[in-house]
């Protein structure tokens, strides 16, 4: 199995608090991948690591190596922003532009990249907006405001606005925890049908996701990684008490 | 009913009476805060609107006795010395709010500058007159619409930078990222997503700003000067209206006051109009 993104002792901080402490692993091509762990145990901060988001918040620091196609992409030639452009991520909370129509929302990524042929444009937007399961609902109103939607139609917006760039791997912070069961469904279906195309890691609250949707979990406790398995392990035979604990509910 | 419950049906009526004063005290500041205003506003209304007429706008001032004097070289020096400011006070202020705002926020450099800015908000503007005299009026020997501008344009950059930067603050960190994790370069992400989020409230404050120096008598004195005759030239006096509005308060002439209550309700209107101006300027931008 390919392997697109290598972590190497990779350590994080905000400040002074240290909030990864040596994480190393193997992300497998077109495979999904979920992290879980209790609040604050640093899964955000990993996730944001790896498209060079982490170095952003002021004060914030990382060491180690990260290897995506084998590429360094801490070493100094390497631009953060052309990584970014091929790592889409979906955040923990929508943030859709305010002042961007529903449509310049999606298309936002696209017209950066000197795309501004309109049907070119309109083509993607549609696309991304059914893939995120948002077109049926928006289609009548793509020029009003991105703000005027809800909560799960905004978050359900973001993905479109990652998705519509086409990036190689796609970085999901609890992309359905402001969604209803419905919404949450076609997320997880999406994320099935991506796959063939994309690297996807997710991170999860829910277990019953993470075992439905992932090939592989990693779990995250304070600042470290405790297990890491093909997802059918960690929730069957998991090895370490800890990991049992957690996943059983007994956490704590 | 039970005792526990009786208990809290007695607390929220008591609840409710507190509410219903402490509601009535706040109209009635709001109420306290808005005679002052209000009797301003009517009472320049009133004075002024006897005065004010087309002659009043275009014409020069008549000595006294003659009929259809007006302020037309202070309106005119006015919209100059405004202009100047802005075209030096908005750009470096909006500038240097961006720079502390989304490059510099913490350190020995942005504190100084925001400390700078501060201590310029509260200092008395005759000051500022005196030193621009000092650094422009006394090499160039001649008073200058040149120095008013920059006069009032010195006054203008505090409050753009400390305006605008409390609006960049006011952006979400959340739009940033999600913009930066899109693959936008930091200068993109400024201009297309954090200035046009925080746009309005920057106007505001810009306006604000102009409107607060629009009316500013003392840094002029010892700058722009006035000057009773038209004139645009950058390198000689010229009239503002709240100079003008100060020599005919001060004079003993009963006509003299009207037309200095008039220029008064055309400053407010001036900078009503800016204001309006800047608005629809920028409602384009606005969805919704
Ligand atoms: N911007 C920040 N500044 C300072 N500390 C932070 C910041 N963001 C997160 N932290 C701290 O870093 C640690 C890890 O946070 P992180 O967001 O990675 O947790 P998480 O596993 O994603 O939690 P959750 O499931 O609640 O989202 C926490 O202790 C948190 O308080
Ligand atoms: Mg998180």
């Amino acid at each position: 199995m390919e392997k697109v993104i290598q972590v190497n002792d990779v350590k994080a901080w905000y400040g002074s608090l240290q909030t990864l402490k040596g994480i190393s692993l193997e992300i497998s091509k077109n495979r999904v991948t979920a992290i879980i762990g209790p609040s604050g145990c640093g899964k955000s901060t990993f996730i944001r690591c790896l498209n060079r988001m982490h170095e952003v918040v002021p004060g914030a620091k990382v060491e180690g190596k990260i290897l995506i196609n084998k590429t360094d992409i801490y070493s100094t030639q390497v631009d953060p922003v052309e990584i970014r452009r091929r790592i889409g991520m979906v955040f923990q909370k929508p943030n859709p532009f305010p002042t961007m129509t529903i449509y310049n929302n999606v298309a936002s990524g696209l017209k950066l990249n000197g795309v501004n042929n309109k049907k070119v444009l309109g083509e993607a937007v549609e696309k991304s907006l059914r893939r995120a399961a948002l077109w049926d609902e928006v289609k009548d109103r793509l020029n009003h405001s991105g703000m005027s939607l809800s909560g799960g139609q905004q978050q359900r917006l973001c993905i479109a606005r990652a998705l519509a760039v086409e990036p190689d791997i796609l970085l999901m912070d609890e992309p359905a925890s402001a969604l209803d069961p419905i919404s949450t469904l076609r997320i997880e279906e999406l994320v099935q049908e991506l796959k063939q195309q994309y690297t996807i890691v997710i991170v999860t609250h829910n277990m019953q996701q993470a075992a439905r949707i992932s090939d592989y979990t990693a779990f995250f406790l304070n600042g470290e990684i405790i297990e890491y398995d093909i997802t059918e392990n960690i929730f069957t035979k998991p090895k370490d008490k800890r990991t049992e604990d957690y996943i059983t509910g007994r956490f704590g | 009913m039970s005792e526990l419950q009786s208990q809290y049906a007695k607390r929220y009526k008591s609840r409710k009476f507190i509410n219903y004063i402490m509601i009535t005290i706040m109209l009635l500041s709001t109420l306290l805060a808005l005679i002052p205003l209000f009797s301003i506003l009517t009472h320049i209304g009133i004075s002024g609107i006897k005065a004010l007429n087309l002659q009043f706008i275009t014409n020069l001032p008549a000595p006294v006795g003659e009929p259809g004097g007006g302020m037309g070289n202070a309106l005119v020096g006015t919209l100059v010395l405004v202009s100047l400011a802005a075209l030096m006070g908005i750009p470096v202020g909006v500038l240097t709010a961006i720079y502390l705002s989304e490059y510099q926020q913490v350190g020995l450099f942005p504190s100084t500058v925001r400390f700078v800015a501060d201590s310029l908000l509260g200092i008395p503007s005759i000051v500022v007159g005196i030193f621009v005299y000092l650094i422009i009026v006394l090499p160039m020997k001649s008073f200058s619409a040149l120095a008013g501008g920059v006069a009032l344009g010195i006054m203008l950059i505090p409050i753009v930078i400390r305006g605008t930067e409390g609006m960049l603050k006011m952006v979400p960190d959340s739009l940033r990222e999600a913009a930066l994790a899109l693959g936008m370069r930091k200068w993109r992400v400024i201009v297309s997503i954090v200035l046009p989020t925080a746009i309005k409230g920057i106007i505001t404050t810009i306006m604000l700003g102009i409107a607060r120096v629009a009316g500013e008598t003392a840094p002029l004195l010892l700058t722009a000067f006035g000057n009773h005759f038209w004139s645009t030239k950058l390198d000689q006096p010229i009239g503002a209206l709240p100079l003008q509005i100060f020599n005919y308060a001060i004079s003993p002439f009963d006509e003299w006051h009207n037309q200095a209550w008039a220029g008064s309700l055309l400053l407010i209107l001036v900078v009503l109009i800016l204001s309006i101006i800047a608005r629809l300027a920028t409602r384009g931008n606005k969805l919704n």
